[in-house]
């Protein structure tokens, strides 16, 4: 309408991030870099979070095995539903909301300890309900997939939320919820094909 | 109305450019490719946030991988190369502080990594592993070294062109983008299940990096120019998409 979208610069196309993604993103794993310095290893820096939570998945193909080469990055607001503040001078944030698995070889299972974010907002006043932000890439997946973790013994919110609400017509909002295993344990399996397949978004 | 910022939401990815999910000429899309629609809604403070790279996360030498892996007074094997761009959004602002993460094969062809059978040998001088944060024009460079070609299982005779394989993180969990950069004028891209993977030849172009005489170094490297655009926001609250889910 206003002319800009020819203005508009396409976006640079994704590629698999392949089989051999922990060279570029986990190198440690590799044996390439002594340091420890893989970036997204924790959740949180500094100090310990109060009230930890531990969450575990697996990610499944269409034929039910688990993704053993996959990488998955996490993003979240911390317990009072705020997003890590930009820091001037390169400064690291105390908490950055952030950080990365790569799948376990064998199993396929990652592992996360975090703590269960606060609400955020939706824009109009809105509250979401707890949820983490999850990105997926892997061999075979030509554009990584986002989708999101909401928390199964969060009723009330997940009632109100707008985009689980949106998908309850639909019977999937459930596959985007976290089943609690245990006092502070949760566990989240995503399913890239099949009659439960994960909901994936276009955000 | 969903309240618009403004900096505005982003702009939906393009999933006519993007490739598709499902591309069964690159066998491992048929059993990792959604089946069902991708669900839509305006992105949120969730999509909008990010975290924050400071350079002083990143090592003196992570950005050079002709030296970051070699042992003292030796280099890899293979010509080498200085690779450069830009980082820019899609309204073509310079994207400061991306934090972009690297890997290659080397040049035999021959990765790094626990899972890689390639009969080409490991150089012991290249780990193929690199990053950096774009400055504050949004600009980057590597030193390294030509990866080469290699063979892979897919069809009866399938080859990678070479490549490097590129991780980039903006400002936004939604700009989050892994992309292959190709060399100019490689006969195995045409070829490639990967890259036709993309459909629009034009999207393809936009992955293969020209050499660049302007940043030859002179009897030492050539140079390659790969500029990258992550997805931007729309830019008045007027053009947002406003109706929700």
């Amino acid at each position: 309408m206003t002319g800009r979208q020819e203005d508009v610069l396409r976006e640079s196309p994704s590629q698999t991030a392949g089989p051999y993604l922990h060279i570029g993103c986990t190198p440690s794993l590799e044996g390439i870099r002594s340091d420890g310095g893989d970036l997204g290893r924790e959740m949180w820096t500094g100090a310990a979070p109060r009230d930890p939570i531990e969450i575990h998945g697996v990610i499944y193909d269409g034929v039910g095995d688990p993704l053993r080469d996959a990488m998955v990055e996490f993003w979240q607001a911390d317990a009072a539903g705020a997003f890590a503040a930009p820091v001037a001078g390169g400064d690291e944030p105390s908490c950055n909301g952030w950080a990365r698995r790569v799948t376990d070889p064998k199993t396929g299972l990652w592992q996360l300890t975090t703590v269960k974010p606060g609400r955020v907002s939706w824009g109009d006043g809105q509250l979401q309900a707890p949820h983490i932000s999850v990105w997926i890439v892997a061999r075979g997946i030509n554009v990584g997939l986002n989708t999101r973790l909401y928390f199964e013994d969060e009723p009330g919110p997940n009632a109100l939320d707008p985009v689980l609400s949106s998908l309850r017509p639909l019977r999937r909002d459930e596959t985007l919820l976290a089943r609690s295993t245990g006092t502070a344990r949760y566990h989240f399996d995503i399913r890239l094909q099949g009659p439960d397949e994960t909901v994936f978004f276009d955000i | 109305m969903i309240g618009a910022d403004a900096n505005g939401r982003f702009r939906p990815r393009d999933r006519n450019w993007q490739p598709k999910a499902l591309t069964p000429t690159y066998k491992s899309s048929r059993l990792r490719s959604p089946t069902q629609p991708l669900i839509a809604f305006p992105s949120s403070p969730s999509e909008e946030t990010g975290p924050i790279f400071g350079h002083d996360r990143i090592g003196p030498l992570d950005h050079d991988l002709i030296r970051n892996f070699a042992r003292p007074g030796e280099s890899p094997i293979g010509p080498r190369l200085i690779v450069h761009g830009q980082v820019r959004d899609q309204s073509g602002h310079p994207v400061s502080g991306a934090l972009i993460e690297v890997w290659q094969a080397n040049s035999g062809g021959r990765y790094r990594h626990r899972n890689e059978s390639y009969l080409a040998p490991l150089d012991p001088n290249f780990g193929g592993c690199g990053r950096t944060v774009t400055d504050d024009k949004g600009r980057y460079e590597f030193a390294t070294i030509q990866p080469g070609p290699y063979p892979w299982p897919n069809g009866p005779n399938d080859w990678r062109p070479a490549h490097i394989h590129f991780s980039l993180f903006g400002h936004s969990f939604a700009q989050r983008l892994i992309t292959q950069m190709y060399f100019e004028g490689d006969p195995h891209i045409a070829l490639c299940p990967i890259v036709g993977a993309i459909e629009d030849p034009a999207a393809v172009a936009a992955l293969v990096a020209p050499l660049d005489m302007s940043r030859t170094l002179p009897m030492d490297s050539r140079a390659y120019r790969f500029d990258i655009v992550l997805r931007g926001r729309f830019q008045t609250p007027f053009e947002n998409r406003g109706d929700g889910l």
